[in-house]
């Protein structure tokens, strides 16, 4: 709260500064402003940006510091035999005195102590911060004030400002990347020192349990990842059976055959299925789907599993409708109208027109969005895990129960879990061979999409 | 309206058309005729109306939203609009060339082959290849072309592209072919090529081709018509209309006082 007051009294400091600049600026040429190197509002945005900048940066600083340092010195305020503590006891202790200082009351009497001290010192840290903070805005305010003369070239200045800043947003993106990669990557290897690399990848059998003590039973867990894989791409597959013709069909008509008014409700109304939480088709798979198929299947003759992966696959499929149909709309309807004129001219039908001009010119960009789907299909998670099942069957029957990798990686981590056992490390490895399996299948899509893009003048 | 007599058989007779684009009125009352086996060129200021009037001998003006087309247009004698005409026959019968060359992105053979194709018109590949390749030498891209027929006719220039979709204009054996200022992305070297194929074409087809260039009008064509506003001011032997127009607008038009 205070962190959020000094902040909006900095901003003000620092509107101030623009009027301020700016008022300076025409001041200098006497009001004329074609006397200036740049327009009067860059002065101002200049001078604002040396009031704000540099106290923004201390205030940031001590936001990001702040935790450590305290700790560090209410850790060495306390008492030497807790000192010699192991760190996990030092933790706890330190989250006491924090509780302590929030209010809640403790019975150990070196901790109170801790406790105040804890909170004299945030006191004094952020009282000191709010002064230099402010005493910098001020002095960066002035300095700058007092450089305004018309040669300043104000414009250029403000311009690289604004270019560092965006580079800044940019990489935020990427380096979050980075660390998730390398996060995956790091508990991956561990899992991989534990559990040989090939059992892994082309094991045949998936059961985790791990026992606790080693005379129990089934002390060795089986690690074989491929019938994750199998029931993945046999909902993926399923998924796309689903997807592909609905979603593109729904397109073609969309961008060749309706009426500007049916295509005004209807493609919004489509849309709205991609805005659906996924959470709810697996009320959908579980309670109305996979009942129909099994009914179905039993009138048949079938047996059909409670979980299928068809009942999966088959919503799923339904999810992925919009964003094949948005995607494939896109890239239909970027096709030139000439083209269109040129076939229809040529006494084409409009099915003969979409089936041999304009669905080849859009096949690279369907096919992109295709795989975008698939990548998607493969990932989704909530979905199948409220309809899949969890039997690590290998089976490429859709009417049995099979599970998925993400299924997996759910099971795998709720509940109390232990960061050291295979059985949880597990998870970070089977995420890891997702990702790269979405990762390349996005950049061959993407790699598609340019490629063998037309390029209409 | 019609100054002169007609000589040769009327193909395509227009009487009182009108088209509306939603409130635009876009022609207003145009009476021509065009005769068949002549060349008519259709000049005007930009947005006089006369790529309207060759949209609606193919019914092109059906792919607009709102647009609406009164009176009377007949293909010889059969009323183009009437609900009973097959449109897709319709444009078989008069096929189209386009301001800018629009080949499919596909090879240079599809390209041709894809009206005869539509259409059933080969019964088998040798007939098809047949069609192609007169298409190809009729439009003169034969020579140049025939060692590449497999690849995209995207790659080709601009004034190739355009004799390619002239080529596959007349694959189909049209009777009318409509030309939309075919040569207006084009160079004055392909342009003289379309030019002087435009002129071979005459024989066999009935053409009507739109242009904003008064010498391509006069080169290429038998009679003109110009359009202004919307109105069909003067239709008569090009020759008449370049050195002897009848109507101050004319006279206005073709000797660039305004346009």
């Amino acid at each position: 709260m205070q962190t959020f007051t000094l902040a909006a009294m900095l901003l003000l400091l620092s509107s101030l500064a623009f009027r301020l600049g700016r008022g300076r600026a025409l001041a200098v040429v006497g009001g004329e402003p074609r006397g200036l190197h740049s327009l009067p509002g860059y002065y101002g945005w200049w001078v604002a940006l040396w009031c704000g900048l540099p106290a923004f940066a201390v205030l940031l600083s001590w936001l990001v510091l702040e935790p450590s340092v305290v700790r560090a010195l209410v850790v060495s305020g306390l008492p030497a035999e807790m000192q010699a503590l192991g760190p996990d006891r030092i933790d706890v202790l330190v989250n006491e005195v924090r509780n302590a200082a929030l209010g809640h009351a403790t019975t150990n009497p070196a901790l109170a102590a801790a406790a105040e001290h804890y909170l004299r010192l945030s006191r004094i840290g952020f009282a000191s911060v709010a002064v230099i903070s402010v005493a910098l805005a001020l002095a960066g305010t002035a300095l700058a004030r007092a450089r305004i003369e018309p040669a300043l070239r104000a414009r250029p200045r403000v311009e690289r400002v604004v270019k560092v800043f965006l580079v800044a947003s940019s990489t935020v993106a990427v380096f979050t990347t980075i660390g998730i990669v390398l996060s995956l990557l790091f508990e991956a290897l561990r899992f991989f020192n534990m559990v040989s690399i090939t059992d892994f990848l082309f094991g045949l059998s998936w059961s985790p349990q791990m026992s606790i003590r080693s005379d129990q039973t089934g002390s060795s867990g089986a690690f074989g990842m491929v019938p994750l894989f199998t029931g993945t791409m046999l909902i993926s597959l399923i998924s796309m059976v689903v997807a592909l013709p609905l979603g593109l069909f729904s397109a073609v008509y969309m961008a060749e055959y309706a009426a500007p008014r049916f295509r005004a409700v209807a493609k919004p109304a489509l849309e709205i299925l991609a805005g659906i939480p996924t959470v709810v088709y697996g009320f959908f798979a579980v309670i109305t789907v996979a009942p129909l198929i099994r009914g179905a299947g039993e009138a048949l003759g079938l047996t059909v599993a409670a979980e299928s992966a068809l009942a999966a696959g088959f919503v799923l499929g339904i999810t992925l409708i919009p964003l094949i149909s948005s995607l494939s709309d896109d890239v239909i309807t970027a096709v030139p109208q000439s083209l269109r004129e040129g076939a229809l001219g040529l006494g084409a039908t409009r099915s003969e027109t979409v089936r041999l001009v304009i669905l080849p010119a859009a096949l690279p960009g369907i096919v992109g969005g295709v795989l975008l789907a698939v990548s998607r299909a493969i990932g989704e998670t909530m979905i199948v895990v409220m309809a899949a099942g969890l039997s690590a069957k290998l089976t490429f029957n859709p009417l049995e129960a099979v599970t998925t990798v993400t299924v997996q990686i759910v099971t795998l981590l709720v509940g109390d879990t232990e960061f050291d056992s295979p059985k949880t490390l597990a998870a970070f490895a089977l995420g890891l061979m997702l990702f790269a399996i979405t990762l390349g299948l996005n950049v061959v899509a993407l790699h598609i999409v340019q490629k063998y893009r037309e390029k209409y003048d | 309206m019609n100054a002169l007599l007609p000589l040769g058989t009327i193909k395509v007779k227009a009487q009182g058309v009108n088209v509306h684009y939603g409130d635009k009125h876009a022609l207003q009352s145009v009476d021509l005729d065009i005769r068949a086996g002549e060349v008519m060129a259709l000049i005007g200021p930009s947005g006089c109306g006369k790529s309207t009037f060759l949209r609606c001998i193919n019914r092109m003006n059906d792919l607009v939203d709102g647009a609406r087309v009164t009176g009377s247009l007949t293909l010889d004698g059969e009323d183009i609009y009437d609900r009973a005409i097959d449109v897709v026959q319709l444009r078989a019968r008069v096929g189209m060339v386009f301001q800018k060359p629009n080949p499919f992105p596909k090879s240079i053979y599809d390209n041709v082959a894809y009206g005869p194709r539509i259409h059933g018109l080969a019964r088998d590949q040798a007939e098809l290849d047949e069609i192609v390749m007169t298409s190809l030498e009729k439009a003169g891209l034969l020579a140049e072309v025939k060692d590449r027929l497999a690849e995209s006719g995207t790659g080709l220039s601009g004034g190739q592209q355009q004799r390619l979709c002239i080529a596959r204009a007349i694959a189909v054996s049209p009777e009318v072919i409509l030309m939309d200022e075919p040569c207006s992305a084009l160079d004055p070297i392909a342009t003289a090529k379309v030019e002087e194929l435009i002129d071979e074409l005459h024989e066999n087809f009935t053409i009507v081709i739109v242009t904003h260039s008064m010498q391509q009008a006069a080169r290429v064509s038998q009679r003109t018509a110009f359009f202004h506003l919307g109105k069909l001011i003067e239709v008569g032997d090009t020759e008449q209309i370049f050195t002897n127009p009848q109507q101050p607008l004319t006279q206005g038009y073709i000797t660039g006082r305004f346009g």
